[in-house]
């Protein structure tokens, strides 16, 4: 009875670093995910896709569209029939590499019998979970970062001309945006490995919710905000209430999110997201480029919410297998 | 010998409204190999994840090398190995790999990490085959492999759960070798197992679990004093006829003798009376033919205490 006290204070705390050997599951992971044939198989996709649609838009360039400035961020952005632009295929990759980096992350080690040995090691579940993210998203970086500079080189080859700074400050920012919105995916996709056992069902679960954001949830958004928000006959403010609200909604899906950014930042032209008065544009010089700050400033919330709901997700996840219990 | 690898007093897990393991008083002295027995359900495996810190007990106190397990799990567990039952790996990666992977785990890194690795490798008999996939490897490999993660980090204690499940004869016995070398490399062992003629081959002692509680704890010969009443079984056969019965009766520490047809008889004792036996059969008259004894089997013990248990429960 007399260490009770001594007991419970010092039972709260936790010897050592929940880092510790943080980094030999980084490098583990890291390796598994960079010579995975699931890893070779999308990359190849992303490659080919990324090949096909930028060769498409320097054909169009070199013809003479799209006039002459900002001729690099137009090599992400130019569609040319029947192929469309490489941020479009984009919005569909991304999210499934993001879900091919995590939907068995952790059920897999359940399934391989590997958790309670490696859990036996001296390091803390923290370590074990915080490494799969930090390699899935790692894995991520690299992929798209090495796109990224393909692209550059292909668009030097190609059309002759080097990127100006303003244009590589853009296409980085897209790019940081696109690796966080890949996080999400991996984020997700990693929290359902936690919830199931089966691996299949963690990558179903993944791509349904994925589906629902990509097809479903427009339709929802204007549905809502038409149930919520019902404009009476000739009320203009009623309208832009109902506009607005169904932007909000719209904007909960990470996919609207994205392409906001891209539209923003790859389209220096783009000066506002969201409902634009006329009253607004009044003294405006239109279609005169922002510059690169500004467009950053635009999409900035976006970029914090993407990283946002990727921190939320990976939380939830974390509190999820710290309470799970690992007698496999 | 004395000083205690692992020691729990009064150690207590409840799952919701199941009592996993009830007030467990549990010492295991440092270079002991120490089994765990138990149906299915007793509370071993708890007990075990409780000594490795990857459960917190409900009351009680565990000690395991002086530490805290729910306190210091990293301590601890840079210092226990832990063999699970039908241990995983990663099938795509070589046994080397996945050696280097717990040692980078274990913050072993560099050419003392090679050293290990390969010290390991030859402990168990697997170095011809350290490079190849362990997707390829056979139940024993994996089990002796299983090993050699845990050999990795030169642990004082290593606990094993059922670590014979499937295998086949000949890797069991090289199994059980394995373990009476690491027993004479100054590691102490824990292991739980069903395998009873197993776990008295390799154990100096044993501990019978049921409902959450150990109850019975001591060397295979003290366990069957106390369950089967008598430790030895000497096996007679002589001819004496009745006299003989009469004189066997009367030896110390006989308990019961029973005569099987003309000439056979089964004589429980408390102690080896094959001598004194011999001479009371002369002594009556009797002409001895055979003489043998009985080492007993933990599994007459196990069997016996659950019947016994059995007819308490019924009775109640």
């Amino acid at each position: 009875m007399q260490q009770q006290p001594e007991t419970l204070t010092l039972g709260r705390q936790r010897e050592g670093s929940p880092w510790t050997g943080l980094w030999a599951v980084v490098a583990k992971e890291m390796a598994d995910h960079l010579t995975s044939v699931r890893m070779l198989i999308l990359e190849a996709l992303i490659i080919l896709t990324a090949a096909g649609t930028v060769y498409a838009a320097s054909q169009s360039l070199r013809d003479g569209f799209g006039g002459d400035t900002f001729l690099f961020l137009k090599l992400f952005t130019t569609a040319r029939e029947p192929l469309p632009a490489f941020v479009g295929f984009l919005g569909l990759l991304v999210p499934l590499l993001g879900i091919a980096l995590a939907f068995d992350s952790v059920n897999g080690e359940f399934n391989q019998r590997t958790i309670s040995k490696v859990l036996a090691q001296p390091i803390y579940r923290d370590a074990l979970l915080f490494g799969k993210f930090l390699a899935g998203l790692g894995a991520l970086a690299l992929t798209l970062t090495s796109i990224w500079l393909l692209i550059v080189g292909m668009g030097l080859l190609r059309l002759g001309v080097p990127p100006t700074g303003e244009e590589v400050v853009r296409s980085l920012w897209f790019l940081l945006v696109t690796i966080f919105y890949g996080g999400v995916w991996l984020a997700l996709a990693m929290l359902f490995s936690i919830v199931f056992r089966q691996p299949a069902t963690a990558a179903l679960a993944s791509l349904a919710v994925w589906l629902f954001f990509t097809a479903f949830w427009g339709i929802i958004a204007s549905l809502l905000a038409n149930l919520l928000r019902p404009v009476p006959l000739g009320d203009p403010l009623a309208l832009i209430d109902q506009v607005q609200l169904e932007l909000a909604l719209a904007r909960i899906s990470p996919n609207t999110l994205f392409t906001e950014v891209a539209l923003a930042t790859l389209n220096p032209t783009v000066r506002s997201l969201g409902l634009v008065l006329p009253i607004q544009l009044h003294n405006a010089v239109l279609g005169t480029p922002l510059p690169a700050t500004q467009s950053m400033l635009l999409t900035w919330p976006h970029a914090t919410g993407l990283i946002a709901a990727t921190i939320v997700l990976f939380a939830l996840g974390y509190v999820l297998f710290q309470r799970q219990e690992i007698r496999a | 010998m004395d000083e205690p690898v692992v020691e729990c007093r009064d150690l207590t897990k409840q799952y919701g409204s199941l009592l996993a393991v009830d007030h467990l008083n549990l010492t295991v002295h440092k270079g002991e190999i120490f089994g765990l027995l138990g149906p299915n359900g007793a509370g071993k495996t708890t007990t075990i994840l409780m000594l490795l810190g990857l459960t917190e007990p409900t009351s009680g106190s565990v000690r395991v090398i002086g530490l805290d397990p729910a306190r210091q799990p990293l301590s601890v567990k840079s210092r226990v190995g832990h063999l699970p039952d039908q241990v995983g790996f990663y099938d795509g990666l070589t046994a080397r790999e996945n050696l280097s992977y717990i040692a980078k785990l274990n913050g072993i890194r560099g050419k003392e990490m090679q050293d290990r690795i390969r010290t390991a490798l030859d402990q168990v008999g697997l170095s011809d085959v350290a490079d190849r996939p362990v997707r390829t490897f056979s139940r024993g490999m994996r089990q002796r492999l299983g090993v050699a993660e845990v050999l990795i980090k030169r642990p004082q204690l290593i606990i094993m759960d059922e670590p014979t499940l499937a295998l086949d004869p000949e890797a069991v016995r090289e199994f059980l070798d394995l373990i009476r070398r690491l027993k004479e490399d100054g590691i102490t062992i824990m292991l739980s197992s069903h395998l009873l003629h197993q776990v008295q081959a390799v154990c100096d002692r044993v501990g019978l679990f049921h409902k959450g509680r150990m109850v019975l704890e001591g060397t295979v010969g003290e366990l069957a004093q106390r369950v089967l009443g008598g430790a030895y079984r000497i096996h007679l056969e002589a001819d004496g006829g009745t006299a003989l019965d009469e004189a066997l009766r009367c030896l110390p520490d006989v308990v019961q003798v029973t005569r099987d047809g003309a000439r056979t008889y089964h004589i429980e004792a408390r102690s080896d009376l094959r001598a004194d036996v011999a001479r009371a059969v002369v002594e009556a008259g009797g002409r001895l033919l055979a003489l043998s004894s009985d080492i007993p089997r933990l599994d007459e013990v196990y069997t016996r205490y659950f019947q016994k248990e059995a007819t308490y429960a019924a009775a109640a």
